[in-house]
Formats: C-alpha cells, structure tokens, sequence
C-alpha cells in the first residue's frame, strides 16, 4: 500500500498542452506504470485531440466521466490556476494536485474557503496538494508531479516535505542507504495549500506499509507545530524531523512565499524545540537525516 | 513589495479612508510650500522610508511655523536614518510627507492579514496604538482583538463591531470607527494586498476616527494585475544586488557571512545556509537559482555573489532533479572562467547526469573542490577560507 494514489490510480492533467505540462506528463508517462495512469487532459480548445496518446476533453467533468480518473494534477499558468483547482473540485475528484508556483494568495483563500463551503453543505471532499509543489510519487508505482523518479526506490518510509529539493535530498539519502519509500510528498511552499504537513502524518500513520517518517518543515507559518502536537498524541511510528532556515532572517521572504519569519513561534529554532519536545528525532544536519531514520527501525 | 507611507494614504483615501491632509516633498523649498497649501498652524515632517520606527530614529518631528518645517525638513531630507529594521548603516531619507497636525485624543491598532492556520482573513485592533505590536502582543496579548472574516462573505457589521467596541471607542464615534475598519479591509482584498497595518488609528477631538500611519505589503504573485500599485515601486529602497538578481529569474538574499551559496530550489537553499553555520561559519547570501538554471543564469548568479566584498569562498549545492548535474557542470565552470574566480570553490552534486558533471569539473583544470554530502561540502569550504 501507499498514500493516496498506486499503480492503479487514473490521472487527468489539466494544462496538458503547456510547455510545462506537456514536459512532465511524458516524463510521468514513462515512470513504471505511468502508460496506464495518465488517462486524460483538458483543454477546451483542443477537445477531442490527443497527445502523447492521451485523449484531450474539454472539462475536468467530462473527463472524469469518459476515463473514470479521480486524481488531476494541475500545471495551469498561475492567473487561471485557482480556477482549474475549483473546475477538479467541482468535478468531485478525489484529489488535486496543484504544481503550479506564483498563484496569487487571495485567489487560494478564495478557492480553499470555497472548498470547504462544499464539504460543509454536504458536498463531495476533494483533498488539494499544494500549490506550488513538487507533487507525490509512490515509488515503482507512479509517479505525478515534478520529481525525477530514479532517485526513488520501492520501501516503507515515508517523506512529506514543503519543499522540492530537499524532499529529493531526503529521498536520495535513504535510497542510497538501502532505505525504499512507501510515498514521498511535497506538501507545497506557499501560505495558503490544502494538505499540510499533520495531514499527511495522519495517512502514514495509517498505512500499513509505512514504518516510518521523515518530516521536513522551514520557516514560517504554524504548520509543523501543529502536525508535531498532533503526532505527539497520535503517531505510533518513529519520526525524524528537519526544519529548514535556522540562519534565515526575520522579515525576509526566502523563495517560497510562505517562508517568512513573522511572529516569534515560527523560526526554525522555536519548531524545532517542538518538534522535539513531541518525541520526533530532530537534526540541524540535514545530510544525517535517512542515516538517524536507519537508527530508530527496530 | 512594500511602499511609502504617503502612497499608502494615496490608496486608503481611494477607499474612503479616513487621513490627514498631506502631500509629498522631494525637497526643502516643496516641504515649505505644501505645508503653506495645507494651512494650519501645526504639520508634522515625516521622513519616508520603506522602514518602520521612523519616530524613535528621529524621522518625525512636529513643526510649529513654516520656518520650522523649514528647519526640520532641512535636518531630515537627506540623512541617514537608523530604525530597528534598517540595520546600523540606515536608510538615505529622499523624501518626505507634510502633513496636517492632529488633535490625539487616543490612539488605537488595526491591521489587515492572511492567516494561513484558518485560511481567512485576519483583522486586528487593539487599545495600545501608537507602540511596537510585537511588544503588545508579547507583554498583553488579551488586548489585541481578533475576527477572522471569511473572504467570501466579507466583514460582517457584527466584526466590525465587536473590534470597535471592544478596543473602548467611545459611544459616538463606534459607527465611525466600524466604517473606517470596514473600509480598510475592502481596501486590502482590492490591492492583493499582504499586510495594511494603520499605526495608530486615531480618535481625535471632534470624534472623527483616521488613519495616522499607514503601512502596506502586497503580495508579489498578484503584481501582474495591480499594475497602480507597481507604479509605486521605489527601487532606491530596495537592494540593489537583489533587483538586478530578480532580472535573471534568481532567487537572491544578501546576508553577513562570507560563504556564498548558490543552490536550486529554496528549502535546499536554507538547508545549506544552515549546514554552513553548523560547520563553523556563516552564510553570505541565500541563492535559488531555480529549476531551469542555464550556463547564463550561473554565471549570473556568480557574478551578483562575487559583488559582495566580503565572499571569501563559494559553495554550490545542486540535486539534479529535472535539471542536471552536466548542465550545471558547464555553466560552473563557465561562470568560473568569465569571473576569473579567485576564491576557493566546493561544487556538491547529486542526481541526474552526477557523473558526468563530476567529470566536467575534474577535466576543467580548475581548482574546483567536489563533494558528496551537504555536510561534506561545508566542511571544506569552511576549511578552505580559514
């Protein structure tokens, strides 16, 4: 098993017929079982073409419907993003999963506090990934997103991390140290996202075929302290823990938008201290992370 | 983006905010002469600099005569004014705002901001206007009130009202204070604003409610459609090395070490930082490069890093993902030759294409030091500059 989507998993790619998207619907295509995931695109203007062999539909819906998809990943230009993240919602899909970076911030609070309008009035619940992340994989399986799939190896850790690159540092060391992954996901680094970091701890600690975490957090927002609160009551898996940014200034935005030091619960310092304090096996080396994980599997 | 105080006032009164009377002057003679148009017998000089605590610094100063806005504009326009977040070296004063003096009967706290943990937006007032929030919220947290306003209903009359009386505006002025609030916050979801904070809201003597101060931060993914508000960008205010960063698509921070750093993607680019400090020394310069760095954007990257006088030595940090580790190879070692690098270099490279971008560093001839890990590479360049 896994989180959130397997080999058996139908994808729709919405902004399909991009420059980004196309670049990385093939690379997806070609991961493991990818041939059989990504069944559809959408692009009104192109209906009824395909590409890479994929058929194009006019609307998430009628997509949904024609392939029986429950997972769009979105790679739509940021103007139009919160729009296509509300057209996989509206669709009921199970899950989307926003790579796109840059979307303005009150167009996510107006599409997050829509979703959950939804949700409230008895409507279906489609969890959102990100935006602005890498996306998530279940090694050997498929993989739906940005990330490049030979780093990652079949196995029961489980990576969530806000960031790109070092989610694949995490990934890459435990590979490298005989450690496979059950799923690996970027959760996104911007102020407003769907899934957050507790989120995702709670499916790990679901899953069967996971026996461990590794938690990357930075700067910035109350995420991480939640998730570790929560975990401090919850998890029955051993966790090692990374926040990124401790040498990072207050009041400066380091590249992701929601790293921003604001208040004084939010440095890398103070979440870490939590972190620890909740029974996580922290580390301000980010290089020993897979090599402490190794340490707590019995 | 951040801007004035004046053209923060510029926006608010668009929304029906409540200001003082007041303009900008780039010089003495203009000071003298908006404060002759406004009239009155009290303006106050206020230095406008992207910075907060402008008054302690000695930014602000309230004149009694135009020979006194005279006088003081003359001390402010041009000086280096030093605030808790300018640093030591201060900020160079151009220009300033004259504005109408005001009867303070009390001031009071309101500000406007996301907030990520409800995903709602938040609006603040509290009692203690005039003084450092943080402090407030550190020493008295109960007496900053908070209602969380769902974006897409709006801020209710009951929120509104609730913060209005429950930071004790006196009975006659509460519908007054509940409009300018009401006001503030249409004025932050039109702008895509981040934060408008108005420090101090004021009650003056008459019972009219205004806002003293104003201080705004836009959100950088919306600027494409709030083009008036881009219009007030004052690069003078800004750091140099990062605007001209920001042309080359990098990600670029200036900090007070001497390890440069340039690395892909921005949590790995802290994660760095942070390993550099764990192995005894400090990070120049938070650097992203991005996912599609070309030769060109290395080369950039290196240049802006080797501006800084204080760079004592180079560590590049890339996972290649969907970018690889050859490319990177070549523009380091392009970006090397065209600087004519003269301090030590340690290049980590993990990912795709790893080997032949180790190989393209080795057949180089340069004096380029690799690594494997993160902690490695620290070490070496921590080693190198001692």
């Amino acid at each position: 098993m896994s989180i959130l989507i397997n080999k058996d998993t139908k994808v729709i790619t919405q902004g399909i017929t991009g420059k980004t998207g196309q670049f990385h619907t093939e690379k997806c295509q070609e991961y493991a079982n990818g041939k059989e995931c990504f069944v559809a695109g959408v692009n009104p203007k192109k209906a009824g073409e395909k590409i890479f062999d994929i058929p194009i539909y006019a609307s998430v819906k009628e997509a949904a419907a024609e392939t029986g998809a429950t997972v769009s990943v979105i790679y739509v230009p940021p103007a139009g993003a919160a729009a296509a993240i509300w057209e996989a919602v509206e669709a009921d899909l199970d899950l989307a999963i926003c790579i796109t970076e840059g979307i303005p911030v009150r167009d996510m609070l107006e599409v997050r506090n829509k979703m959950k309008k939804k949700v409230a009035a008895g409507g279906k619940e489609t969890l959102l990934l990100g935006p602005n992340c890498p996306g998530l994989i279940t090694p050997e399986e498929i993989k739906i997103g940005i990330m490049p799939g030979h780093i990652h190896r079949k196995g029961r850790i489980g990576v969530v991390s806000r960031s790109g690159t070092l989610t694949y540092e995490a990934v890459g060391q435990l590979t490298e140290i005989g450690l496979g992954q059950s799923s690996a996901v970027g959760i996104g680094g911007d102020p407003i996202n769907g899934l957050k970091h507790i989120d995702v701890m709670k499916m790990f600690n679901d899953d069967p075929d996971t026996d461990a975490v590794i938690m990357i957090g930075e700067i910035g927002g109350p995420d991480e302290a939640e998730a570790a609160m929560w975990c401090k009551a919850n998890m029955k898996k051993p966790i090692v823990g990374f926040i990124a940014g401790v040498t990072a200034p207050a009041g400066k935005r380091m590249g992701h938008a929601g790293a921003l030091i604001s208040g004084g619960a939010d440095t890398a310092d103070a979440k870490l201290a939590i972190m620890e304090e909740c029974g996580f096996t922290v580390t301000r080396n980010p290089s020993e992370m897979a090599k402490l994980l190794k340490g707590l599997l019995k | 983006m951040k801007i004035h105080e004046y053209q923060g006032k510029e926006i608010l009164r668009k929304f029906g905010v409540t200001t003082p009377r007041g303009k900008p002057a780039f010089s003495v003679d203009e000071a003298v002469k908006v404060a002759e148009e406004l009239g009155g017998k009290v303006w106050v000089v206020k230095a406008q600099i992207h910075a907060g605590g402008r008054g302690k610094g000695g930014g602000v100063k309230v004149a009694k005569s135009l020979d006194e806005v005279r006088q003081y504009a003359g001390q402010i326009l041009g000086m280096q004014l030093v605030t808790h977040q300018t640093g030591p070296e201060g900020q160079k004063v151009r220009r300033l705002l004259i504005e109408e003096g005001a009867d303070i009967k009390k001031e009071y706290y309101l500000a406007v901001l996301t907030d990520r943990a409800t995903q709602k937006v938040a609006v603040m007032a509290s009692s203690e206007g005039g003084m450092d929030i943080e402090e407030v919220a550190h020493a008295t947290p109960e007496k900053i009130l908070k209602e969380f306003v769902d974006p897409l209903v709006g801020i209710t009359d009951q929120q509104t009202e609730n913060l209005a009386r429950g930071i004790g505006v006196p009975e006659a002025s509460v519908e007054k204070a509940k409009a300018e609030i009401a006001k503030l916050y249409t004025c932050y979801m039109e702008t895509d604003a981040s934060l408008a904070e108005i420090n101090p809201l004021i009650l003056e003597g008459n019972g009219n409610i205004k806002a003293l101060d104003a201080k705004f931060n836009f959100d950088s993914n919306a600027l494409y459609r709030i083009p008036e508000i881009v219009a007030y960008r004052d690069l003078d205010e800004e750091d140099a090395d990062e605007i001209e960063a920001s042309k080359f698509d990098l990600a670029y921070i200036s900090l007070d070490g001497n390890i440069g750093c340039l690395v892909n993607g921005a949590g790995l680019a802290m994660a760095t930082m942070d390993t550099i400090k764990l192995f005894g020394a400090e990070p120049a310069n938070f650097l992203d490069v991005g996912g599609g760095a070309t030769t060109e954007k290395v080369t950039e990257a290196f240049k802006i890093m080797l501006k800084n006088p204080k760079v004592k030595g180079i560590l590049v940090n890339i996972f290649g993902g969907i970018m690889r580790c050859d490319t990177i190879a070549n523009g380091v070692v392009a970006a090397a030759r065209e600087t004519h690098l003269s301090v030590p270099l340690v290049v980590r490279m993990k990912g795709t294409n790893e080997d032949i971008g180790k190989q393209i560093l080795k057949d180089s001839g340069l004096p380029i030091i690799t690594a494997d890990s993160m902690a490695e590479a620290a070490t070496k360049i921590v080693a190198a500059v001692k």
